[in-house]
C-alpha cells in the first residue's frame, strides 16, 4: 500500500498507509488526520480537502485533473500553485510517499 | 424515534403528477416530508406541470442534487435565465418584485470576481479574531435568559445573536441592527404571509436599506480599509462597477446569506434539543462531539430548503428529458433526508458518522461563503448553552415561517431547565 504523509498546517506529521485506489482524501478522513473535511464526499465539489502537493511531488500529483477541479480551487482561501482538490488525487503505487501539506482552517 | 408527520396518507395516495411540493402550507405545518419520501422513491426527478410559479422539475435525491449543483454550465443561477429560487419575483421585477442581481445569481466569470471581493471577511484569520467577541456575546445573551419561564427562543436567542453578528461584519450602527433583522425578513417575503402588506412596501422598505447602506459606503469609501463588509465593497476594484441594483441585491444576499439561515439552525437546534435531549447529554459528557453536534444541526434543520436553476440547453437527466429554459429546484430539505445517503435520516444524532456530509451549504461553485462563520457561531452557542441548561424545553404552538425557501422559525415558545 502506498504511504501518505500528511502535514498539519502547525506542522505535525501523520504517516498511514492508503489502498491503491482510493482518494488522498479518503485516506485522511478514514484515518481521522485532522486537516481535511471532505463535506462533498469526493465530488471536487466542496473544496473542504485542499492541500499543498510537496515540491518533490509536483510532477505526480501536482496537476488539477478536471474543469471542476480547477473551479473549485479558483474560489479556495489561500490557493498555490500546488494546490490540488486531495479528493482527486487517486493513490497508486507510483505515489508512495507522496507528501501533503494542509492548510489552515479545514478542522 | 421516527416522528409523525402530518399528511402521511395524503401523500401516499395522491396522483404522483399532481404533487406541488412547493406550496408554502407545507412548510407552515412542516408537512412536506411525506410528499418528499414519496418522490425520492417514486419519481426522483418529478415535473410538477402547475403551480403557483409555473411549472417546474423537482430533484429530491442526495446524489442527484450533488450532480445537478455542480454542473453550473448546463444548470444556471444567472438572473438573466430566471433565478436561483423559485419565485422569480423574490429578485426580479416581476409580479411587483424589484431587480435585486447579486453573485449567487451569476454565472462564471463575474460570480467569481464578486465572491472573491467579499471572502476575505470570512477568511480562517478573520473568524479566529471575531471567536472572542462571538462568545462574549453568546455568554451575555445566554445569562440573560429567564430560567423557569415562558419566552420565544427564536426572538431571544438566534435574532438576537445573528443579528448583533451581521451587524459586526457590516460595522453596522449596533443600535440600529434590528434594521438588518427587518429588511432580512422583508426580501424573502410576499404580500399575505404576514411580513409585508403590499409590494410597494416591500420596494419601499428595500430602498430604505439602499439609502442607510449608500451613506454607509460613501463614509468608508472616504477612509482607509476597515475590514468590514461595506469597506471590501467600497475599496476593492471590481465592485466599482456595481450599479445601484446590484449594489442593493449584493448587500441583500449578504443580509439574507448571513442571518435567516444561521437564525434558522439556532431556533432548529432548540427544537433537537427538546426532542432529542439524550444527544444533547453526549455533548456535554464528551465535549468533543461538538464537531458532529454542529453539522448535525445544520443538515437536520436544513434552513435553505432549496435552490433553484434554470436549464439552458436541453438535457437528459435520470431518463428524463429536462428542456432549455425548465425550472430545477434541488430540494436540499428532501436530498438531507435521503436514507441512500443517511441513516436513520430523521432522527438527530449528535455523533453521527460523517456528519458534515450533508446539503445544507450546497456544493459547487455557489457552495455558501459563510459556512465556517455559521458553524463557529452555533458551536459557541451550544458549547456555552450546554454548560448552563440541562434542557430548552419546547412548551407551546412553534410558529414556523411559510416559505418554501427559508426553513425555520418565528416563535418557539420554550422554557429553560438548569
Ligand atoms: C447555517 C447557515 C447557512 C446556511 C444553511 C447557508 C446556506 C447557503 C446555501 C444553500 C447557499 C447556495 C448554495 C448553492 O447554490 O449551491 C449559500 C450561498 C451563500 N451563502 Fe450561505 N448559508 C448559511 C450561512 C451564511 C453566512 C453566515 C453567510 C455570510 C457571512 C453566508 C453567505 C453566503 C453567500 C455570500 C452565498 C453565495 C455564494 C456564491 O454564490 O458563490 N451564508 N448559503
Ligand atoms: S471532498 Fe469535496 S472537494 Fe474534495
Amino acid at each position: 500500500m502506498p504511504k501518505v504523509i500528511y502535514i498539519t498546517h502547525d506542522g505535525a506529521e501523520h504517516v498511514v498507509d492508503v489502498p491503491v485506489g482510493l482518494s488522498a482524501m479518503e485516506g485522511a478522513v478514514q484515518n481521522a488526520i485532522p486537516g481535511i473535511d471532505g463535506d462533498c464526499g469526493g465530488a471536487a465539489a466542496c473544496g473542504t480537502c485542499h492541500v499543498f502537493v510537496d515540491q518533490a511531488w509536483i510532477a505526480k500529483a501536482g496537476t488539477p485533473g478536471s474543469t471542476i477541479e480547477k473551479e473549485m480551487l479558483e474560489l479556495t482561501d489561500n490557493v498555490a500553485p500546488n494546490s490540488r482538490l486531495s479528493c482527486q488525487i487517486k493513490l497508486t503505487a507510483e505515489l508512495d510517499g507522496l507528501v501533503l501539506r494542509m492548510p489552515l482552517g479545514q478542522h | 424515534m421516527t416522528p409523525v408527520f402530518p399528511d402521511e396518507e395524503i401523500a401516499r395516495t395522491i396522483p404522483l403528477d399532481e404533487i406541488d411540493v412547493s406550496k408554502p402550507d407545507l412548510y407552515v405545518r412542516e408537512a412536506a416530508h411525506p410528499y418528499f419520501a414519496r418522490l425520492r422513491k417514486e419519481a426522483p426527478v418529478h415535473y410538477c406541470r402547475e403551480s403557483a410559479y409555473g411549472p417546474y422539475w423537482s430533484i429530491t435525491k442526495f446524489s442527484d442534487i450533488v450532480a445537478i449543483d455542480t454542473n453550473h454550465k448546463v444548470f444556471s443561477s444567472d438572473v438573466s435565465n430566471g433565478s436561483f429560487v423559485l419565485d422569480d419575483a423574490t429578485l426580479n421585477p416581476i409580479n411587483g418584485g424589484i431587480s435585486l442581481p447579486n453573485f449567487l445569481g451569476m454565472d462564471p466569470p463575474k460570480h467569481d470576481a464578486h465572491r472573491l471581493a467579499v471572502s476575505p471577511i470570512v477568511a480562517t484569520e478573520n473568524l479566529n479574531r471575531m471567536e472572542p467577541l462571538i462568545r462574549q456575546r453568546t455568554q451575555k445573551v445566554l445569562d440573560e435568559l429567564p430560567i423557569g419561564e415562558t419566552f420565544n427562543w427564536v426572538d431571544r436567542v438566534s435574532i438576537e445573536l445573528t443579528t448583533m453578528m451581521l451587524a459586526t461584519l457590516f460595522d453596522f450602527p449596533f443600535e440600529d441592527r434590528r434594521k438588518l433583522t427587518r429588511w432580512s425578513d422583508v426580501v424573502t417575503a410576499s404580500p399575505g404571509t404576514g411580513v409585508i402588506d403590499t409590494w410597494e412596501q416591500r420596494e419601499q422598505e428595500l430602498r430604505e436599506c439602499e439609502a442607510y447602506f449608500k451613506d454607509l459606503y460613501a463614509q468608508r469609501a472616504r477612509i482607509a480599509p476597515t475590514g468590514d463588509l461595506v469597506s471590501m465593497l467600497a475599496h476593492s476594484p471590481v465592485m466599482q462597477e456595481l450599479g445601484s441594483e446590484e449594489f442593493l441585491g449584493t448587500i441583500v444576499l449578504l443580509i439574507v446569506g448571513g442571518n435567516d439561515t444561521t437564525r434558522s439552525s439556532m431556533s432548529g437546534s432548540a427544537l433537537a434539543n427538546h426532542l432529542f435531549p439524550a444527544e444533547f447529554a453526549k455533548v456535554k459528557a464528551n465535549p468533543a462531539l461538538i464537531n458532529s453536534l454542529v453539522p448535525e444541526i445544520v443538515r437536520w434543520q436544513t434552513p435553505i430548503a432549496h435552490m433553484r436553476r434554470t436549464a439552458i440547453e436541453d438535457i437528459e437527466f435520470q431518463g428524463k428529458k429536462i428542456r432549455k429554459g425548465d425550472k430545477v429546484a434541488m430540494w436540499y430539505l428532501s436530498g438531507n433526508r435521503d436514507e441512500d445517503v443517511i441513516d436513520r435520516p430523521h432522527d438527530f444524532i449528535a455523533d453521527r458518522p460523517r456528519a458534515r456530509h450533508h446539503l445544507s451549504f450546497g456544493f459547487g461553485i455557489h457552495r455558501c461563503l459563510g459556512n465556517r462563520l455559521a458553524e463557529l457561531q452555533i458551536r459557541v452557542l451550544w458549547e456555552e448553552a450546554l454548560k448552563r441548561f440541562s434542557q430548552v424545553e419546547v412548551v407551546g404552538e412553534m410558529v414556523r415561517v411559510p416559505s418554501n425557501l427559508i426553513h425555520g422559525f418565528i416563535d418557539i415558545p420554550v422554557r429553560l431547565h438548569r
